[in-house]
């Protein structure tokens, strides 16, 4: 893992985290020019004005100027126009579920929150891993993602955008990570017991990297049927990373379905339900 | 017989719980021996327990405040020393089912029971004072809600010993709060105690809504009412329009817990998102019900100690107004990552920021009553001076987590921890500390000691920056909250230092209770004989310290705005008519005996004891019909009695 200043959104590996940090950065630079002004005014009136300076002016008379009344509003009323235009435009470019234009196809993802570990399914492969995410370096990455239990956040700190997984629901996301790298992810919502534990790493890979990946996940491990999803989905803690060589495409649409009706609530769905 | 309540609910073979409900258990035992040895139990029922004075209120309510503030505090201290200590192969002290219920306890008591008293107590105690009238609108009420918020205390630490508390966090969002994933009572203690407590927090808000409205000395028209009450207002106002959302929303979850509805459950067309949206409708006007009356104080602290008037009073009370209805305008900005559109998200996200204008405004309107005035360093100025600077370092961060693509890497995350500690602790507690070593004197006769009340405000000043600056960095690192275990060790470092700024906090605190003790031991040398000990410019520094049970022996005629000080400027005695008799309201014993039968009721509800709950129910519901029956309510004190009173002072 990198030094510790070298983290998070500190060290962006995507356009979308890069676009996030830099609209903070930006927003704070706006602020910045009213808020240290106020400090070092605050720190300058309370010791200027201290009541054994004697070489302060004072008035002690109530005045009332009618024209800084009128700056006192105006100074954070034009700092919160300028800020409102970077919300409306940040917020609509960086859309979670707006596409990222890449060169490639995108990769699409389904993502599963479980007690407490993280499903994903590759439907287009025809793969699911647990708490390991490998992607393709600079292809971006379509997530649709849901819970077969309590809400958990899905969260890839260096790749941007986290999103709320939900039970019953599907919401979407859209990533991409410019280079190969293992970059770590995590639940930003607390969900439960295992919930500090509930990590996981996204190996961006260079495409044939990839496809060797592909090739191999496919040809080890077990599949992922009714009987196994059954076993994974039982809670447990600081599960470590696994593959399936096949998955049923539709697993993800059974699960938002099998929660959404409630045919159990509690994290495990049965055998041939749905 | 004791539905769900068997021997098994007592956690006789973990030490934490054990060890920590006994220190509570020996203390309360303690206190209730030494009151009993000395006899003093006529004195409390009579002063104390059953009085319906608002000033006794609003001491009792700080008190209640003051000592849950070291019950959340010492949650905080374990919560800091477990994420300094499992850092990679460790897994510290506490295992997760025990961290969880710290951190969901620390922020539920943080907020209910330690910001709500701490802000209503001085409501209590000031407003009337200030608006020149002898008692609330509904003083018996009063005392209702002031016990049936301590009942919610004392299940909440109930829970310490006898079962458990919720492992939900302090929202306890569905599904995880529902009988799928949470089976025992922990979110059932978190409900009942804020049901119970949130009614006495609506009642307080009608009752001084009532008294703001109706009830100001003659003369004083809005205008001319000091900033602290229109904050007091603005405050109660929110109070009666966002806590029935509170109380509604928990309703619905019981009725999923007990009665096994789907409001709220991931199954049968339950919907999670409605819960998050109910909460927070109520959860982003209750930081104002917070923060502004803690303006309020700010504002009579930085005025007072200028020395001159406050900068455009107008303009503060209308940003006062202005922060009361923005506030339920932004409560999506809680939840921008729940995957709602972009034209959703960027509206409230502009809502958000707008509510900087008028903080801001509140900012430049200090900072100009500072300006050319004789500023005198006093304990409460200290603590305003300090909110200033570090106030305005919450709001920018504020504003950056109301942009929401900004919010999508820091929701949730220590950045956020950061940011509301850092208007909380620089908002409110410093608002409430400032208030308390400002208004002392007028409630006890005598100041505290300022070189302890320095000392303690430079140990939460430091101790805060300790603390949280690495919060805000560990949360651009990728750190998120509630992590029971921390798996990336370079973290370590940071988490250390803000190990030590709770231990500077922790000394702040020991200050503040030397800083007690010391002042009660040296107070006759230190007694306001004036009543106004700083040159005050409201009225409640026109009476005596501490005020006589009507507070004012004849109502002053109010011709402006800082009455008090015009009166002592144009010579004109703020009391000079002739006495004439005041009718007082009379103690009564319902507000305590209610909430005894509220315990009942809850401990009951919680543990399924029907039983026991439908005649604790029934028994607090006949007190308060007794009480509202009685005719005896008030007693006279005649003008004799007064003159008499008023010569010994």
């Amino acid at each position: 893992m990198a030094s510790s200043l070298q983290e998070g959104l500190l060290d962006p590996q995507g356009p979308i985290a890069s676009a996030e940090r830099l609209l903070l950065i930006n927003s704070t630079a706006i602020m910045l020019v009213v808020v240290v002004p106020v400090i070092v005014a605050t720190f300058a009136f309370a010791w200027w004005y201290r009541s054994s300076n004697q070489r302060a002016s004072r008035d002690l008379s109530e005045s009332y100027e009618e024209r800084v009344e009128f700056v006192v509003w105006s100074i954070p009323a034009l700092t919160v126009i300028l800020l409102s235009g970077v919300i409306w435009i940040g917020s609509h470019q960086l859309d979670p579920r707006a596409r990222i234009s890449g060169t490639s196809d995108p990769l699409r993802v389904d993502v599963v929150a479980l007690d407490w570990k993280w499903l994903f399914i590759y439907p287009d492969q025809g793969i699911a891993t647990v708490n390991q995410l490998v992607v393709p370096a600079g292809t971006p990455v379509e997530f649709r993602l849901t819970s077969a239990t309590v809400m958990n956040s899905f969260f890839v700190p260096q790749l941007g955008s986290q999103i709320y997984t939900m039970g019953g629901m599907i919401t979407h996301l859209s990533l991409l990570a410019d280079k190969p790298g293992e970059y770590p992810g995590l639940s930003a919502n607390f969900s439960g017991d295992g919930f500090s534990e509930m990590r996981f790493v996204v190996r961006s890979a260079p495409a044939g990297e990839f496809n060797a990946w592909l090739g191999e996940a496919r040809s080890s491990g077990s599949a992922l049927d009714d009987v196994g999803y059954a076993e994974l989905s039982k809670p447990s803690k600081a599960v470590p990373p696994a593959t399936y060589r096949s998955v049923d495409p539709k697993l993800f649409d059974h699960i938002v379905d099998r929660t959404a009706t409630g045919r159990d609530t509690t994290g495990m769905v049965h055998q041939g339900g749905g | 017989m004791l539905g769900k309540l068997t021997w098994e609910a007592i956690p006789f073979g973990e030490p934490l719980p054990i060890l920590s409900g006994a220190v509570v258990g020996l203390t309360i035992l303690a206190v209730l021996a030494i009151v009993t040895v000395k006899g003093w139990w006529p004195y409390l029922w009579r002063e104390w327990l059953t009085s319906v004075d608002h000033k006794r209120i609003g001491v009792m309510y700080v008190c209640l405040g003051l000592v849950m503030l070291l019950r959340g505090f010492s949650d905080a201290i374990m919560m800091r020393t477990q994420q300094a200590i499992a850092i990679g192969p460790s897994q510290g002290y506490l295992p997760p089912e025990h961290f969880d219920q710290v951190f969901s306890a620390h922020g539920t008591i943080m907020i209910f029971f330690v910001a709500m008293p701490l802000v209503i107590g001085l409501m209590n105690f000031v407003v009337p004072l200030q608006l020149g009238i002898r008692d609330v609108a509904f003083p018996v009420l009063n005392s209702v809600s002031l016990w049936l918020t301590a009942t919610g205390a004392l299940l909440i630490n109930m829970s310490l010993v006898i079962g458990n508390f919720a492992r939900t966090g302090w929202w306890a969002y569905p599904p995880l709060s529902e009988l799928a994933f949470s089976p025992d009572v922990g979110v059932d203690y978190y409900l009942w105690s804020l049901q119970i407590s949130g009614i006495g927090t609506l009642l307080t808000g009608i009752n001084f809504v009532t008294t703001i409205l109706k009830m100001r000395a003659p003369g004083m028209n809005y205008f001319r009412m000091p900033i602290f009450c229109w904050t007091a207002l603005a405050s109660s106002l929110l109070i009666v329009a966002a806590f029935p959302v509170l109380t509604a929303t928990f309703v619905m979850l019981l009725l999923d817990r007990y009665l096994g509805m789907h409001f709220f459950t991931n199954d049968a067309g339950g919907s999670q998102m409605m819960y998050v949206n109910l909460f927070w409708a109520w959860g982003h006007p209750e930081v104002y019900i917070l923060i502004l009356p803690a303006f309020g104080i700010y504002s009579e602290v930085v005025a007072t100690f200028s020395g001159k008037a406050l900068f455009s009073y107008r303009s503060m009370v209308w940003a006062t107004l202005g922060i009361c209805v923005l506030s339920f305008m932004v409560w999506l900005h809680h939840f921008f990552t729940m995957g709602a559109g972009a034209n959703v998200n960027a509206f409230f996200g502009i809502m958000s920021s707008i509510i900087a204008v008028p903080t801001g405004v509140k900012v430049f309107n200090w900072l100009f009553t500072m300006f050319r005035g004789r500023i005198v360093f006093t304990t409460p100025m200290l603590f305003a001076v300090g909110f200033i600077v570090t106030f305005v370092i919450g709001g920018l961060t504020g504003v950056l987590l109301a942009v929401p693509p900004v919010d999508f890497v820091l929701h949730n995350s220590a950045f956020l921890v950061a940011h509301f500690h850092n208007v909380i602790i620089g908002g409110v507690i410093f608002g409430a500390l400032a208030g308390i070593h400002y208004w002392f004197p007028k409630a006890f006769g005598f100041t505290l000691d300022e070189r302890l009340g320095h000392a303690s405000f430079w140990c939460w000043l430091v101790g805060f920056y300790l603390a949280f600056t690495p919060l805000y960095v560990l949360g651009l690192m990728g750190m998120t909250r509630r992590l029971q275990h921390i798996a990336d060790p370079s973290w370590r470092p940071l988490l250390l230092v803000a190990e030590a700024g709770a231990i500077v906090i922790l000394c702040g605190i020991l200050c503040q209770i030397a800083q007690i003790y010391v002042s009660i031991r040296t107070r006759e040398r230190r007694l306001d004989l004036t009543g106004d000990p700083w040159d005050g410019r409201t009225l409640e520094w026109s009476t005596t310290s501490p005020p006589p049970a009507y507070n004012f022996a004849v109502l002053p005629r109010v011709e402006t705005i800082d009455a008090f000080w015009h009166m002592k400027r144009t010579g004109q005695p703020a009391q000079q008519r002739a006495y004439e008799a005041i009718e007082m309201p009379r103690n009564s014993p319902a507000g305590f005996i209610t909430a005894f039968f509220a315990v009942v009721m809850g401990f009951a509800l919680i543990w399924h004891i029907w039983w026991m709950a439908i005649l604790g129910f029934l028994a607090a519901i006949a007190v308060v019909l007794v009480a509202g029956w009685s005719v005896e309510r008030e007693q006279e004190i005649s003008a004799a009695e007064i003159v008499q009173m008023e010569r010994a002072r």
